[in-house]
C-alpha cells in the first residue's frame, strides 16, 4: 500500500493518507541530536518542513526550538509514527517520550 | 519539481472550485472522497472556506473579504444575520457566546463552525448583499487593505476608494491571476496616516507627490516585498517607483504577473515575494518590471508623506489608530469603536448595522487594528449616538489596555497556532484595567498577542509583542510567550526587539505590570513615548526592564489547548469530539 504523506497549511500539521495526524506545538524529547548543546532536548515543533515515508514509518524535519536552551533550527528526520501495512491505520508515535533524530535510510524522492 | 500544491492547483483551482463546492454541499460533508481531503481543502481556499482544525473535521472557517474594510450598514447586517444563522458550533465560547464574527487585522470577515451543507444559502445571503468570500483564502489577490474613511478622513492626500474597487474588480475572477505561487496581499494608502500599512504587505502603494513633466502630480510610490510570517519579517522595499493614480491597475497587474512567473513554485516556504525581492534586489525588481511587463516609461519614486505617519507608529504625539471621534471632509464624523480582539457577538453585529442606519450613515469600516468605525455622523447627532447603549460595550473612549488588544485566531480553531489567544487577551486586558496604572499620557497602548510565528496578529509591530511558545513549570509544559518590544511602523518603521523568551502565560499580566513600572519610572517624561523609550535602549537593558510574575490573574487555559477538540468545552478530550458532522450537527459514524 502507498503511503501519502503531506505537511499542509504553512507546515501546520501532517496528513497520512489524507487524515490529519501529527500537529504543531507538541514537545518532543530528542537525544543524541546535534539540534541544541542540550543533552536531552525539550523541542517544540513549531511547523513540518519537510514529510516522507520511509518504508512503513512516516519521518519528518521539523522546525522548532528547544525550549531549554532556546536554541532554533530544523531537526534531522524524525519518526512521526508508523503505517499498518495491513489497514493503512497511522500509529503516532509519543512525543514526550525519547527520540533519535537521524538521516534516513532512503531518499525522500528519486534522484 | 513543482510542489504537492502546485500540482493540485494544476488539476483544479480559481473559480471552477466553486461548482464542485456546491456539488459537495449538495451531498454533504461525506461526498468530500476521504482519499482527496487535502487536496480540496487546499482548493476549497480560493473561495475562502478553510478547513478548521484537527478534532473539528467538517467545519470550516469562512471568510469574507471587503475591500478596505468598507461595508454599507445593509452589508454589515447580512454578516450578522448570517452569523447568527450558520457561525455556530457544539460549544459555546465563554467570553463570546454562540455566534459571532472576527474582524482581521486584514479587514476582512472571518465566521467559524460553517457546514460544507450550508455554504450555497450563505454565499446566496451574502453575494445577494454584494459580499463575497471570492479568494479570501488561497494563492492569489486577498482582499486589498487600505483606509476604510477613504474619500471621507479630512486628513488625506487621495481618495483611494475608486482605485481600490477597481483593483478588486480587475483581480478577482481574473483568469491571468487566479494561481500565484503564494498569498498576494495589496495595501493602498491615500491618507497621511498610513493607515494601510503597506510595509507589512506585498506590494503597498504609498502616498507620494512627483513633478512630472513641469506640474505636481499626487499619486504613489511603490513599494514590494513585505510581510510578517515565520521569523522572517521584510517591510516592503522600495522600487524606485512613482505611480499616477490612473496607473495604478497597470502596475499592480504588472508586479503580480511578475510574481506569478517568477515567483518558486517548489517550494512554499521561499515563495512569498518578499524571498524573491532579497534574491533580485529591488533594481531588478523594477528593471524585469519595466523590461517585461509595464508598456510606459516608469517615473522613479516621489517625495512621500512618511514623516506625518501616525498610524500603529508609537508616537507620543497622536493615537496610533481610528478610535473615537474624528471630522469627515464634508463635515460630518467618522466614529470609531473599539472591539476588543475583533470579535462581535452576532446580534451586537446587527445592532450596530441598525444603529448605523438610523443615524443616516452609508459606511462602517473594519480597521487593521480589529475595530469598527462608524461613518457619517452629523454633527448635531453626535451626543445622542454616542449615548447608545451599545457603545458602552464597544467603546470610542476604551481603556488604553483595552483599545489596543489585537489577538490572532489561536488554538480555538487554527492549526498553526502552539497557544490559546483571543479568549486569553481578553482575560489579559481586564486584569490590565482592574490592576496596572497607565502611565501618565498614554492613551493608545497596543498590545498584539499571535499564537505562533505566522503572525496574524502583526506581534513584530506593537509597543509589546506576544508570540505563541511553550515552556516548563514545575516540570510541567505550560502554554508561553516570547515578549518583544518597541515595534511599530510610522515614518521609520520598526519590527520589536525580542527580549524575554518563554514567559509562562500565566506571568504575562505581571511581566507587563512591572513594565509599565519601570517605563514610569525611567523614561524622561510623559513625552517620551514607550516606543522611544525601547528604542534608547540596549538588548541587555532591554531585558532587565521587568521580569514574569505571577499575580491575582488566572489563566484557565495554560495546558496544552492544542490536545483538546475544543479549549472551553466541558469534555475537551479528543476523543469527546462530536466532529466530523452532518448537515444538522449530529455526528457522523466513525468508520474505526
Amino acid at each position: 500500500m502507498t503511503t501519502a504523506v503531506h505537511q499542509l497549511d504553512d507546515g501546520a500539521w501532517v496528513s497520512v493518507n489524507d487524515s490529519r495526524e501529527v500537529n504543531v506545538s507538541d514537545l518532543w524529547r530528542l537525544a543524541r541530536h546535534d539540534f541544541c548543546p542540550c543533552r536531552l532536548a525539550d523541542f517544540l515543533a513549531e511547523g513540518f518542513v519537510e514529510v516522507a515515508p520511509d518504508g512503513a514509518d512516516v519521518d519528518a524535519r521539523v522546525a522548532g526550538q528547544c525550549i531549554q536552551c532556546g536554541a532554533s533550527g530544523v531537526t534531522d528526520w524524525l519518526t512521526l509514527g508508523r503505517v499498518d501495512p495491513e489497514t493503512g491505520a497511522f500509529r503516532p508515535v509519543v512525543p514526550e517520550s525519547t527520540h533519535v533524530p537521524g538521516r534516513r535510510s532512503r531518499l525522500a524522492a528519486p534522484p | 519539481m513543482p510542489s504537492k500544491v502546485e500540482r493540485w492547483k494544476d488539476e483544479t483551482y480559481g473559480m471552477e472550485v466553486r461548482d464542485h463546492l456546491l456539488r459537495f454541499a449538495e451531498d454533504g460533508w461525506d461526498a468530500i472522497p476521504e482519499d482527496e481531503h487535502d487536496a480540496w481543502f487546499e482548493r476549497f481556499k480560493w473561495w475562502g472556506l478553510y478547513h478548521q482544525r484537527k478534532g473539528q473535521e467538517s467545519y470550516f472557517m469562512m471568510r469574507i473579504g471587503t475591500p478596505m474594510g468598507r461595508m454599507t450598514p445593509e452589508q454589515l447586517r447580512t454578516v450578522g444575520e448570517v452569523a447568527r444563522e450558520y457561525a455556530t458550533g457544539p460549544v459555546e465560547n465563554p467570553e463570546f457566546g454562540e455566534a459571532y464574527a472576527d474582524f482581521t487585522t486584514r479587514q476582512s470577515i472571518q465566521l467559524h463552525w460553517i457546514k460544507v451543507e450550508d455554504i450555497p444559502d450563505i454565499w446566496d445571503e451574502l453575494e445577494s448583499a454584494g459580499l463575497s468570500t471570492i479568494q479570501a483564502c488561497g494563492d492569489s489577490w486577498r482582499n486589498i487593505v487600505g483606509s476604510p474613511v477613504a474619500g471621507r478622513d479630512a486628513d488625506e492626500l487621495i481618495d483611494v476608494w475608486p482605485i481600490v474597487q477597481e483593483l478588486h474588480e480587475t483581480f478577482k475572477g481574473n483568469d491571468l491571476y487566479t494561481n500565484l505561487p503564494r498569498k498576494w496581499k495589496v495595501a493602498m494608502t491615500g491618507d497621511r496616516r498610513g493607515s494601510g500599512q503597506g510595509d507589512i504587505n506585498d506590494l503597498a502603494f504609498e502616498p507620494a507627490i512627483k513633478e512630472l513633466d513641469g506640474e505636481e502630480v499626487e499619486g504613489f510610490n511603490v513599494n514590494v516585498g513585505g510581510g510578517l510570517a515565520r521569523k522572517e519579517p521584510r517591510f516592503a522595499r522600495d522600487i524606485d517607483v512613482f505611480c499616477r493614480p490612473e496607473n495604478a491597475t497597470d502596475v499592480a497587474a504588472g508586479l503580480s504577473a511578475l510574481f506569478r512567473d517568477y515567483g518558486d513554485r517548489e517550494d512554499r516556504f521561499n515563495a512569498r515575494i518578499k524571498f524573491l525581492v532579497d534574491e533580485w534586489g529591488p533594481e531588478k525588481v523594477r528593471s524585469v518590471l519595466q523590461e517585461e511587463y509595464v508598456d510606459y516609461e516608469l517615473p522613479t519614486a516621489g517625495e512621500d508623506l512618511r514623516d506625518e505617519y501616525d498610524y500603529n507608529a508609537g508616537r507620543a504625539d497622536a493615537a496610533g489608530d481610528y478610535i473615537g471621534v474624528h471630522d469627515q471632509s464634508d463635515g460630518r464624523n467618522f466614529v470609531g469603536l473599539s472591539v476588543l480582539v475583533g470579535r462581535m457577538a452576532a446580534e451586537d453585529v446587527i445592532d450596530l448595522a441598525d444603529l448605523a442606519e438610523a443615524y443616516g450613515s452609508e459606511m462602517i469600516g473594519l480597521t487593521q487594528r480589529q475595530n469598527v468605525i462608524v461613518g457619517d455622523i452629523a454633527d448635531e447627532d453626535l451626543d445622542s449616538f454616542l449615548a447608545e447603549p451599545l457603545l458602552s460595550e464597544h467603546s470610542p473612549d476604551p481603556h488604553p489596555f483595552m483599545r489596543g488588544s489585537i489577538a490572532c485566531t489561536g488554538t480555538e480553531y487554527c492549526s498553526l497556532s502552539i497557544v490559546e489567544t483571543k479568549n486569553r487577551m481578553v482575560r489579559y486586558g481586564r486584569w490590565l484595567r482592574d490592576n496596572v496604572p497607565v502611565p501618565e499620557g498614554v492613551e493608545d497602548f497596543h498590545i498584539h498577542l499571535s499564537g505562533c510565528t505566522a503572525s496574524c496578529a502583526q506581534p513584530q509591530i506593537a509597543d509589546i509583542s506576544l508570540r505563541g511558545m511553550k515552556t516548563r513549570k514545575d516540570g510541567d509544559a505550560v502554554e508561553a510567550f516570547d515578549v518583544g518590544l518597541g515595534g511599530g511602523l510610522g515614518e521609520n518603521p520598526q519590527f520589536a526587539d525580542w527580549v524575554k523568551m518563554r514567559v509562562p502565560a500565566d506571568e504575562v499580566p505581571g511581566y507587563i505590570a512591572n513594565l509599565l513600572e519601570t517605563y514610569e519610572r525611567e523614561r524622561a517624561g510623559p513625552e517620551e513615548s514607550f516606543r522611544d523609550f525601547v528604542a534608547d535602549r540596549d538588548e541587555d537593558d532591554l531585558a532587565d526592564l521587568a521580569e514574569g510574575e505571577e499575580t491575582s490573574y488566572e489563566d484557565p487555559y495554560l495546558g496544552n489547548t492544542k490536545m483538546t477538540w475544543y479549549p472551553y468545552a466541558e469534555d475537551d478530550d479528543m476523543n469527546a469530539s462530536p466532529a466530523p458532522t452532518d448537515g444538522h450537527g449530529e455526528p457522523l459514524p466513525s468508520d474505526d
